[in-house]
C-alpha cells in the first residue's frame, strides 16, 4: 500500500509543519493556490529548503536554496540519507517497526559522501549537511515535489529516493509530516482515483487482480480485459509500430504537449481515426476526424473533483454550456448507445454511487455528505468514517493489520539520459509560468501583464560569452531539431542552464527540443533535461541553417 | 506586526551613489543582508532572515538622511534590496517621519528646526524663526522639541556635523532643587557626572540592581505592586501589574522597552533625566529585565534629543565594559543588553504600539489593543514598556521599601512626580514634588507666575486648560480626574493675562492635525475639522452654535472610535479653552 496513490498530507498540515522541503517544484507559479497554504506555514515559522536547478520565485521564499544540476536529485537524496545515518539521526524505532530493507539501503547510500554529492550536484557539502540535519531533527517535516522530480527518465526512482528519506526519519504517517506530490490541475488526483490509469480500476484496484476484476465485471455486466492498457508514451510507440490505429482523446492536447513534438504529430496524422473531446479547439482537435465539444468541468458541469490532498468535492454548473457543448457523461452515454450498449440515464450522483459500490476508498462518501461536510478525504471506507487527513498512519500503529512494512528502495544516481556535449553544451529545462497553463489551451486567450512569452532564459554571463543580448532572437537547437527563440537574461539561473516554458506552442515549439527518453515505470518523458546549443541567427544563417533542422 | 512574506521587489532604475551605499553598509553590512549569495548554486534568504532584519530599516534611513540630507530614490532602492523590503513600503516609512525628506533639499547645509509649539510660541518662536532665516540658515518649523524650559527652542539637523541643540553649547545644567533631601527620582540631577560610571556608583548607582538580584523577581514585583507605582506617561497603569503580566509569560523571548519618545508638547522631564542621569535608566531597565525574564532592552528615543542619545550610548558602552550589561548582567546570572534606536520625528511614536512598529521598521501606526504589549508587544512578543520617569522610581522603591515610598503622596497617588514647569513662571524647569501638592504651590516653587495668571495648561496638548480659580487643585490622579482634567505627562504650562490664547489654541489644533497618523478615520478627519473650526473662530472672532456643536460631536467620535490615545485626547485642550472662555469671547 505504501508508495502509491496520492499525497499523504492535508493542506492544513503544511500550514503547521516545522520544515518544508520544496523539491523540484515551482509551486508559487505552478500551484499558486497550494502555495498560499505553504506561505501560511512560513508565516507560522516553518523553515523552507528549496531544491531546484533554478532559483525560482518559489525558491526566493526559501531560507536556503540548493541549486542542484538538473537530474542529480537521487545523488542529493542519497547523500542526505548517508549524512543522516552517519550523524545518528535516523528514527531507529520507526525503521525497525514499520520498514523493510534498511540494511541494504544503508549500504547502497554509503558511496554518496558529502564531497562526492557536492561534486555531482554542484551544491556545497555544508549546505547538504545542513539540509540533512534540519530534516532529520525537525519535529514535523514535509517533502513536496512536482514535475522537477517526475519529468525525468528515472522519475519513479526519483520519487522513491525522497520516500526513503521520510522512512529514515519517520516523517510520514503522522500529522504535519509527509510526502506530497503536487498535482497540476484541480482534478489530476481524481482522474487517477477514478481509474484513468492503464493498470488500475477506480480506487487503485489492480486490473490484473482477478477478484477485483470480478467485482467490476459483476456491476458492469460485461467481461473486462485482464491485460493492463498502455500509458501515453507506450501508445505513441504502438502508433509507431502501426498497432494502435484509433485514438479517442478526452481533455488532452498531445499535439502540443508531447516531447519531440514533430515526431508525435506525424504519428497522430497517421492514425485511421482520431476522436477528440475537449472544451476548446486544440491543435489536436484540429487534426481530429471527429470532435465532441464538451462542457467546462468547473463552470458548466455537475460532478466531483479531487484535489491533491485527496479531498473529493462537489462542483456545480453556474452557466449553461454554449452551442453544442455537452456534459462528458452525456457524450459517453450517447456514444455507448450508438454502439449498442444502453448505460441508461446517468446522472452524476448515479455514477458516483456506482463508484462507491466498487471503491472501498470512497464507500463512505455519500453525495449528501460531500455536500454537507465540504468534501471528504479518502480513504473513507464507511459512512461513519470522518475521512483521512493524512495517509499511512498505520505505519505507527502497534498492529499493522497484516500490511507489509514500507520498503526502502535502493536507487542509484544516473543523471540525465542526454549528456552535454561539445556540440550541445547547454542544459535546457522546462517549466510553467504563473499566468499560463500547460499548452496555453485555457490561458492563452487571456491577457496578462506579466506574461513574457516564448523567451529562453539564459544566465547573463553565458549570454556575454555567446555574444548575445537581452531580447535578441537566436536559433536554439537540440539533437532533435531547431527553433527560433528570444533571449531573456536571467541572473537567477546558474551558468550552463537554460529554461523555457511550454505555454506558447503557437509561437515556439519548445517541445521540438525536449527529449522523449521516458521512464519505463511511469511513462513520463524527460522534459526536464535536454541538451541544446544556442547560435546567433546571422551566424546560423551564414553556416547554412546550423545544426539539425527538424 | 510581521509583514507579509514578499519576494517580488520591483525597484526603479535609480542607483545609489557610493556615499549612500557606504552609509547603508555601516548599518547593514553586506554579509548581513537579507539575501546572501554564497555560490552560484547556494543562496540564503527567505522570510525569517527578512523579518529578522526589517528593524534595520529605520537606522538605514537615518544613515541616508544624515549622509546626503535626504532619502533619494537610489538610496531607497539600495536599502530595499539589502533588507528585501518592498520599495513602496520603505517609502511609506520614510515619508512617515518629520526628520526624513524624500525630495532633494538642493543644498548641503544643516537644517535648523525651530519649535513653534505653545511654550516657544509665546516666547517668540516666530521672531526667532525670522532671525535665523535672515542669517541665511535653512530653517524648518517644528513641533515641540522638548526644551520648553529654554524657549524658544531649536534643534540642528546636521550635515557634515552631528545633530545638536544650540542651547546645549553654553548651558550648564542646574537642578533647581539640587540638594533637597526629599528628592527621590531626581536626586542625582546636577550632582552626578552623567558621563562617569564611577561617579554614578559613588552616588548610589547600581545598589538597587544588587538589591534586586538579592530579592529575586517575585519580591521585586511584589514591592512594586505594594508601592502603588503607576506609569508616568499619562495612562497611569499600575507598573507592578504590567511587570507581573510579562513575568508570567513563558517560552518566548521578552523585551524591556524604555519609551524615551517624549513628544507631548510641554514635556521635557525625561530628556533632563536621560541627559543628567543616564546610568539610572540603564540600571532600571536591567532590573526590569531581571524581574520579568526579558533579555533584550530597547531604548527608543526621539530623534531631536542628540545629547541624551549620546549620553545613553556612552552609558551603554560603559555598562557593557563593566559587565553590568551582557551575558551575565551585573552578576545576576541573567543575560540582558540594551539597544538604542532613534525616532525620526513623530509624536504618535510615543504611543507604545506605534513605537513598536517604528522599531520594527514599519510606519509608526498604533495597533489595536487587545492584545496588549504584555503578551504581544515588540516583535509580537511579551514586552514591558515604561518611560524613564516610571523606571527611575524602581530603584528608590527597592532600596527604601514600598512603605517609605508610600509615605509621600496620597493613598491613590503615592510617591513623587516630576513636573515640567514652563511658560509664564519665574524659574522654568523640572520639579519633583509629592503627589498631592497643589497647583498653586507648585507654581510658587517654580518662581511664581510672572504677571497675572490667565490659565494653566495641565498635561500637555493632550491635557486641558484650567483657570486661576483652580490653583488649590491637589495634583493627584484622583483629584485631577474629578476636576475633569489630567496630570498627563506632568506638563504645567502657565500663561499670563497678556497672552492672546487664540493662536495658542489654533496651534494645538494644528499640532493634532499634523500628528494624526491618519490610520483611523475619526482621528484623521476629526483633527482636520477641529482645526478648521478654530481657524474659522480666529478669523471671525466668534462661532455659530452649530460649529461649536461640531467640535463636541467630533470629540465624541474621536473618543469613541479612535484606536489610540491621540484621537481620544485631541479635543481636550480646545474644548477646555472654549469652556473657560480663553477663546471665542466666552461663548
Amino acid at each position: 500500500m505504501f508508495g502509491a496513490g496520492g499525497g499523504t498530507s492535508s493542506y492544513t498540515e503544511v500550514e503547521q509543519t516545522d520544515l518544508i522541503v520544496l523539491w523540484g517544484s515551482n509551486a508559487r507559479e505552478a500551484h499558486p493556490i497550494f502555495f498560499h497554504h505553504l506561505l501560511k506555514g512560513i508565516d507560522n515559522g516553518a523553515r523552507m529548503y528549496c531544491v531546484d536547478p533554478r532559483r525560482t520565485s518559489s525558491a526566493k521564499f526559501a531560507d536556503v536554496w540548493l541549486g542542484i544540476h538538473v537530474g542529480t536529485d537521487i545523488a542529493l537524496s542519497n547523500g542526505i540519507a548517508r549524512e543522516i545515518i552517519h550523524a545518528g539521526l535516523t528514527d531507529d524505532t520507526f525503521i525497525a517497526h514499520a520498514t523493510s530493507g534498511y540494511e541494504e539501503y544503508a549500504a547502497s547510500v554509503e558511496p554518496y559522501t558529502l564531497d562526492r554529492v557536492a561534486d555531482i550536484t554542484g551544491v556545497p557539502a555544508e549546505a547538504i549537511r545542513e539540509l540533512a540535519h534540519a530534516y532529520a531533527t525537525a519535529d514535523t517535516a514535509q517533502i513536496l515535489w512536482t514535475l522537477g522530480i517526475t519529468e525525468h527518465h528515472n522519475a519513479v526512482d526519483n520519487v522513491l529516493a525522497l520516500c526513503n528519506l521520510a522512512l529514515l526519519t519517520g516523517h510520514v504517517g503522522r500529522w504535519g509530516s509527509g510526502l506530497v506530490p503536487l498535482r497540476g490541475q484541480n482534478n489530476v488526483q481524481g482522474g487517477g482515483d477514478m481509474g484513468a490509469l492503464p493498470n488500475k480500476f477506480p480506487g487503485f484496484q489492480d486490473v490484473v487482480d482477478p477478484e477485483a476484476r470480478a467485482r467490476f465485471e459483476a456491476v458492469y455486466g460485461t467481461s473486462l480485459n485482464p491485460e493492463p492498457g498502455l500509458h501515453l508514451t507506450l501508445m505513441f510507440e504502438a502508433m509507431e509500430r502501426g498497432e494502435l490505429r484509433a485514438l479517442y482523446v478526452i481533455g488532452e492536447n498531445p499535439a502540443d504537449s508531447e516531447a519531440d513534438i514533430a515526431h508525435a504529430r506525424a504519428l497522430l496524422d497517421g492514425l485511421d481515426i482520431l476522436i477528440v473531446q475537449d472544451i476548446v479547439m486544440t491543435r489536436t482537435a484540429e487534426m481530429a476526424d471527429v470532435v465532441f465539444p464538451a462542457s467546462i468541468a468547473w463552470a458548466e458541469s455537475e460532478g466531483t473533483v479531487t484535489s491533491s490532498e485527496r479531498r473529493v468535492q462537489r462542483v456545480r454548473p453556474a452557466v449553461v454550456p454554449p452551442g453544442q457543448a455537452r456534459h462528458d457523461i452525456d457524450i459517453l452515454v450517447d456514444l455507448a448507445a450508438t454502439m449498442g450498449v444502453e448505460l441508461g440515464p446517468q446522472k452524476p450522483a448515479d455514477v458516483w454511487n456506482e463508484l462507491r459500490s466498487l471503491s472501498p476508498l470512497h464507500r463512505g462518501m455519500t453525495w449528501e455528505r460531500l455536500e454537507a461536510e465540504g468534501g471528504l478525504q479518502w480513504p473513507c471506507p464507511d459512512e461513519d468514517h470522518p475521512g483521512s487527513p493524512y495517509l499511512h498512519g498505520w505505519l505507527w500503529a502497534e498492529d499493522r493489520e497484516g500490511r507489509d512494512p514500507a520498503p526502502f528502495s535502493v536507487v542509484e544516481h544516473e543523471g540525465p539520459k542526454e549528456k552535454l556535449t561539445e556540440e550541445f553544451p547547454y542544459r535546457l529545462t522546462t517549466g510553467r509560468a504563473l499566468d499560463s497553463y500547460n499548452t496555453g489551451v485555457q490561458s492563452g486567450g487571456l491577457a496578462s501583464p506579466i506574461r513574457y512569452g516564448d523567451a529562453l532564459d539564459v544566465n547573463p554571463e553565458d549570454a556575454t560569452a555567446l555574444g548575445i543580448g537581452d531580447g535578441e532572437r537566436v536559433l536554439v537547437s537540440s539533437p532533435r531539431g531547431s527553433v527560433e527563440m528570444r533571449i531573456r537574461l536571467q541572473p537567477d539561473i546558474p551558468r550552463g542552464l537554460t529554461f523555457t516554458t511550454f505555454h506558447f506552442p503557437e509561437l515556439v515549439d519548445a517541445n521540438v527540443l525536449t527529449n522523449d527518453a521516458w521512464d519505463p515505470k511511469s511513462g513520463t518523458s524527460e522534459f526536464k533535461a535536454a541538451s541544446i546549443r544556442i547560435d546567433k541567427l546571422d551566424v546560423a544563417a551564414a553556416a547554412g541553417a546550423g545544426a539539425g533542422g527538424g | 506586526m510581521q509583514g507579509p512574506a514578499v519576494v517580488d521587489l520591483h525597484v526603479t532604475v535609480d542607483q545609489a551613489s557610493d556615499a549612500e551605499r557606504a552609509a547603508v553598509d555601516v548599518v547593514v553590512p553586506p554579509d548581513q543582508a537579507a539575501v546572501i549569495v554564497e555560490t552560484e548554486r547556494l543562496v540564503r534568504g527567505g522570510t525569517a532572515r527578512r523579518r529578522e532584519r526589517r528593524h534595520l530599516l529605520l537606522p538605514a534611513l537615518h544613515a541616508l538622511q544624515a549622509e546626503i540630507g535626504w532619502i533619494s530614490p537610489g538610496g531607497l532602492n539600495y536599502v530595499a534590496e539589502r533588507l528585501q523590503v518592498p520599495p513602496a513600503e520603505a517609502y511609506g516609512v520614510a515619508t512617515f517621519y518629520e526628520l526624513f525628506r524624500v525630495d532633494d533639499p538642493g543644498h548641503d547645509q544643516s537644517v535648523t528646526h525651530v519649535c513653534v509649539d505653545a511654550a516657544c510660541q509665546i516666547a517668540g518662536a516666530d521672531a526667532r524663526f525670522g532671525e535665523l532665516r535672515a542669517e541665511g540658515r535653512h530653517v524648518h518649523r517644528s513641533p515641540c522639541l522638548g526644551q520648553c524650559e529654554r524657549a524658544p527652542a531649536s534643534f540642528v539637523q546636521g550635515r557634515g556635523e552631528p545633530d545638536h541643540v544650540p542651547a546645549d553649547e553654553h548651558e550648564v545644567f542646574q537642578h533647581r532643587q539640587a540638594g533637597d533631601p526629599e528628592l527621590r527620582i531626581s536626586r542625582r540631577l546636577g550632582v552626578v557626572d552623567p558621563t562617569s560610571l564611577e561617579s554614578y556608583r559613588d552616588h548610589g548607582g547600581y545598589e538597587a540592581l544588587a538589591a534586586a538580584v538579592e530579592m529575586g523577581p517575585d519580591a521585586i514585583i511584589a514591592a512594586l505592586s505594594e508601592s502603588g507605582l503607576s506609569g508616568r506617561g499619562g495612562a497611569a497603569f499600575p507598573t507592578g501589574v504590567k511587570w507581573r503580566a510579562v513575568a508570567d509569560q513563558q517560552g518566548r523571548p521578552k523585551h524591556v522597552v524604555a519609551n524615551c519618545d517624549e513628544s507631548e508638547p510641554g514635556t521635557f522631564k525625561d530628556r533632563v533625566l536621560m541627559e543628567n542621569d543616564p546610568f539610572a535608566l540603564i540600571e532600571a531597565m536591567t532590573i526590569a529585565g531581571f524581574a520579568t525574564g526579558a533579555s533584550s532592552g530597547w531604548i527608543y528615543i526621539r530623534g531631536e534629543y542628540p545629547r541624551a542619545t549620546a549620553r545613553l550610548r556612552h552609558a551603554i558602552v560603559e555598562a557593557r565594559a563593566a559587565g553590568l550589561l551582557g551575558p551575565d548582567a551585573a552578576g545576576s546570572g541573567h543575560r540582558f543588553d540594551v539597544e538604542l534606536r532613534r525616532g525620526a520625528g513623530a509624536y504618535i511614536c510615543g504611543e507604545e504600539t506605534a513605537l513598536f512598529n517604528s522599531i520594527e521598521g514599519f510606519r509608526g501606526e498604533p495597533r489595536n489593543k487587545p492584545p496588549f504589549p504584555t503578551t504581544h508587544g515588540l516583535f509580537g512578543e511579551p514586552t514591558v514598556v515604561n518611560n524613564p520617569e516610571t523606571l527611575l522610581n524602581v530603584a528608590p522603591i527597592l532600596l527604601d521599601g514600598p512603605e517609605v515610598y508610600r509615605s509621600r503622596g496620597t493613598e491613590q497617588s503615592p510617591g513623587t512626580r516630576l513636573f515640567c514647569l514652563s511658560g509664564s513662571v519665574g524659574a522654568p524647569g523640572v520639579y519633583e514634588v509629592a503627589l498631592g501638592t497643589s497647583l498653586g504651590d507648585l507654581l510658587e516653587l517654580a518662581g511664581g507666575v510672572t504677571g497675572t495668571l490667565q490659565t494653566v495648561l495641565l498635561g500637555g496638548a493632550a491635557g486641558s486648560f484650567v483657570g486661576p480659580h483652580q490653583l488649590d487643585l491637589p495634583l493627584t490622579l484622583e483629584d485631577t480626574r474629578a476636576a475633569g482634567t489630567t496630570l498627563g505627562s506632568g506638563v504645567v504650562m502657565a500663561f499670563d493675562d497678556s497672552i492672546d490664547m487664540t493662536p495658542v489654541v489654533v496651534r494645538i489644533a494644528e499640532f493634532f492635525r499634523d500628528e494624526s497618523c491618519g490610520q483611523c478615520v475619526p482621528c484623521r478627519v476629526g483633527t482636520v475639522r477641529q482645526h478648521e473650526v478654530v481657524v474659522q473662530l480666529q478669523r471671525q472672532g466668534s462661532l455659530a452654535p452649530d460649529r461649536l456643536d461640531l467640535i463636541d460631536d467630533m470629540a465624541r467620535a474621536m473618543a469613541d472610535a479612535s484606536i489610540c490615545g491621540l484621537g481620544h485626547t485631541a479635543s481636550g485642550a480646545v474644548r477646555s479653552a472654549l469652556q473657560l472662555g480663553l477663546i471665542g469671547g466666552g461663548s
